[in-house]
């Protein structure tokens, strides 16, 4: 054993520590929006089947990194990504990625509930419609109960799929959100504050929700909540002015955090 | 003056409240007369909107009943076959002298004697030069009546349909007008007979242009409008609609798209006529299609009214909330499937409001229909879009300029057929906007 060199050392110390497969890996992410600088060389992996919760004050760059993950940064006209981030072993910034396939296996929640003003039946199929996932009107039908079964929304609105998505109330709009991103099947579902414009009723629903999703999906999400990260996930990253500060296990984060920084904006300090 | 020392070391002291001097009452008194500013403004349009309808109405609406006198005719053989020879040369069922025919049912029918030439042509004159020709038809397409006597319901003169509508003032000396006392007396010995009654003009809708008024009619001008904006319609709303969502979804955003965008603004702006005189030089002078054909009025309205949709329609893709367009590629969805299977049917209701102010704006237009040659006078209605036509707004402005009194109500009544056309159009864009409005 002492033939081991210091890397295979580490490697194994590592794989002990971690021994949770890694779905995603970012290495040096850098974000530019025009001149402006929005990350500085982030280096954030996301665990696969685990709840990853990114925190920060306001204009941090946790919504920025979010979005690099499934190149939605992609839509801003001057906005430039360096650095490598891969989902398994390939690199979604590589040129012959479709970023089309990308978005299917890293589904997205947006911080405002975002139905489509169509009925909350086709507000479901719509992914798998595109994406050619499923045939007949039975697959339809068991896609859109499976994902609204998934969202726990099916007992809610089965009775009335037909009815207009956003007739729902904001809570149940969000899930159903929810319900369409997971329709489409992905490996990665990244949330960007999903609860900020929900009463304390529907976060919490939103909240187990998101416990529950996490047996099959891989999750990344931006809270601006402390409580709700420390309550739905199991690792936590804190970035500050565009750096990652810190990413630690949420047991320790919020007991023992390492940085200063972190311990500061934890207790209430800034941020 | 003593200065009085604050306790607290530095506080200001909170003895007197800040004076403020907020002048309610001048808020107020400035709130009253925007007001009233505002109400003026609208009084003042909608006094002068219902002087243009009343007006327009007024003069108008007299022109969609006409007056018919029906009287016995006899279809001598004496006077349309005299040798019988129709069964071997139909052509002088064509040439026939009908003019006398007509003339002697209505002398028959007022009773005058026949030979008393001055009365007899006045008598004649009451009803309409188009009668003959009316008869013509009768017994060419049944000669079976010849010998026979029919009831026939003619067209009055327009200067007796005039007096029998009372617009001709009969105090005036009656060398000045254009119609004699004798004939008034006729008029009223056909009405006390019941010969003489006013029916629904339906020759307005269906007959061509006629130099004789009561012969006129507004099909000419209501099928080549239709043509105009059929042409308008199938040509302006797919290319402006691409244009615009090519410009705000996908083209980049630099000095170029900037340029163009500039110069769509500008071409809104630029009168119409200069749009005429294009389409004289390039359709008609240099691609060669025919004059005054409603092709090519359709092409220089399509140019027209292509800059007004792209900037509503524009307008409307950019009222689309980002929120769908990131829930449609965060799914997964190309850039073309959120564009037409989510922001296009939203933006429906305003692209639909915009092609139809637009349509309804190319349906006014007259200036460049002058330039390409649709101011003729065309009797026969077009069959297809490459021949000769006019429009309706055109056929307004040539009445306008006819001398007779009773183009006077015709041009009004046009006038009332093209706002009914226009309020139409208006309504269809309201209830498509309802139809397709949906809430996000």
């Amino acid at each position: 054993m002492n033939m081991m060199s210091e890397a295979a050392v580490e490697k194994a110390l590592d794989k002990k520590m971690n021994d949770i497969a890694l779905k995603m890996i970012g290495k040096d992410v850098s974000v530019h929006y025009g001149e402006k600088r929005a990350l500085y060389d982030v280096n954030l992996n996301v665990r696969e089947n685990t709840v990853t919760a990114l925190i920060g004050p306001s204009g941090c760059g946790k919504s920025t990194f979010l979005r690099c993950l499934n190149r939605m940064n992609d839509t801003i006209d001057n906005c430039k990504v360096t650095g490598k981030i891969t989902l398994d072993a390939d690199d979604i910034y590589d040129p012959n990625i479709d970023v089309v396939e990308l978005r299917a296996r890293v589904g997205m929640v947006f911080q405002k509930p975002n139905p489509f003003p169509k009925s909350i039946y086709e507000n479901v199929a719509y992914g798998p419609k595109i994406h050619g996932l499923a045939r007949s009107k039975a697959d339809f039908d068991q896609v859109v109960e499976a994902s609204l079964q998934r969202a726990g929304l099916w007992n809610e609105v089965k009775d009335r799929l037909h009815e207009s998505g956003t007739g729902l109330s904001g809570g149940q709009q969000q899930r159903l959100c929810i319900a369409r991103a997971v329709a489409v099947s992905p490996e990665v579902i990244l949330m960007d504050e999903p609860c900020s414009a929900l009463d304390p009723i529907a976060t919490a629903k939103v909240e187990e929700l998101i416990h529950e999703l996490r047996t099959n999906y891989t999750i990344v999400i931006v809270t601006h909540s402390m409580q709700q990260a420390a309550r739905v996930s199991q690792r936590t990253a804190m970035f500050h002015l565009g750096h990652l500060v810190e990413e630690n296990d949420t047991d320790k984060m919020f007991t023992n955090p390492d940085d200063q920084r972190t311990q500061d904006y934890i207790m209430g300090r800034f941020g | 003056m003593t200065n009085i020392v604050s306790p607290v070391a530095g506080a200001v002291s909170p003895a007197a409240a800040p004076r403020r001097d907020i002048g309610i009452k001048r808020r107020y008194a400035a709130e009253r007369r925007f007001r009233a500013y505002g109400i003026a403004a609208i009084t003042f349009g909608v006094v002068f909107l219902i002087l243009l309808l009343s007006t327009v109405i007024r003069n108008g609406y007299t022109a969609f009943q006409q007056t018919a006198i029906t009287i016995p005719v006899e279809i001598s053989e004496k006077l349309i076959d005299p040798d019988n020879k129709r069964a071997t040369d139909p052509s002088v069922l064509i040439a026939a002298n009908y003019p006398a025919v007509v003339r002697d049912a209505i002398v028959k029918q007022l009773g005058i004697d026949p030979s008393k030439r001055t009365e007899v042509r006045e008598a004649a004159a009451m009803i309409s030069k188009g009668a003959p020709i009316q008869l013509r038809n009768l017994v060419v397409a049944n000669p079976a009546l010849i010998g026979t006597t029919v009831n026939v319901t003619f067209l009055a003169d327009a200067n007796i349909d005039s007096a029998n509508k009372g617009q001709i003032d009969l105090n005036v000396p009656e060398a000045n007008r254009k119609v004699s006392d004798t004939q008034i007396g006729w008029m009223n010995q056909l009405k006390s007979a019941g010969a003489i009654e006013k029916q629904f003009n339906t020759g307005l809708f269906t007959s061509g242009n006629s130099s004789r008024p009561e012969a006129a009619g507004l099909g000419v001008a209501l099928v080549g409008s239709l043509y105009l904006m059929l042409i308008v319609l199938a040509l302006s709303l797919p290319i402006g609609v691409a244009a615009s969502i090519y410009l705000e979804e996908f083209a980049p955003k630099n000095k170029l798209t900037d340029l163009i965008e500039v110069n769509i603004n500008n071409l809104a702006a630029v009168p119409s006529i200069v749009y005429g005189l294009l389409g004289l030089s390039v359709f008609i002078n240099f691609a060669g299609f025919p004059r005054s054909a409603s092709l090519v009025g359709g092409l220089v309205l399509t140019l027209m009214t292509l800059p007004t949709i792209i900037i509503a329609t524009r307008a409307a893709l950019r009222a689309v909330p980002p929120s769908i367009r990131s829930a449609a590629l965060g799914l997964g969805a190309s850039k073309m499937q959120m564009v037409f299977h989510h922001v296009l049917p939203l933006a429906m209701p305003g692209i639909l409001t915009g092609t139809i102010i637009g349509l309804a704006h190319a349906l006014g237009e007259t200036a460049p229909l002058l330039l390409i040659g649709m101011v003729a006078f065309v009797a026969d209605i077009p069959g297809t879009p490459l021949e000769p036509s006019t429009a309706l707004p055109v056929q307004i402005y040539m009445w306008a300029n006819e001398a007779e009194r009773a183009f006077v109500e015709r041009t009004s009544g046009a006038i009332i057929v093209l706002l009914l056309f226009l309020i139409l159009m208006n309504l269809g864009a309201i209830l498509l906007r309802r139809r397709f409005e949906r809430r996000w």
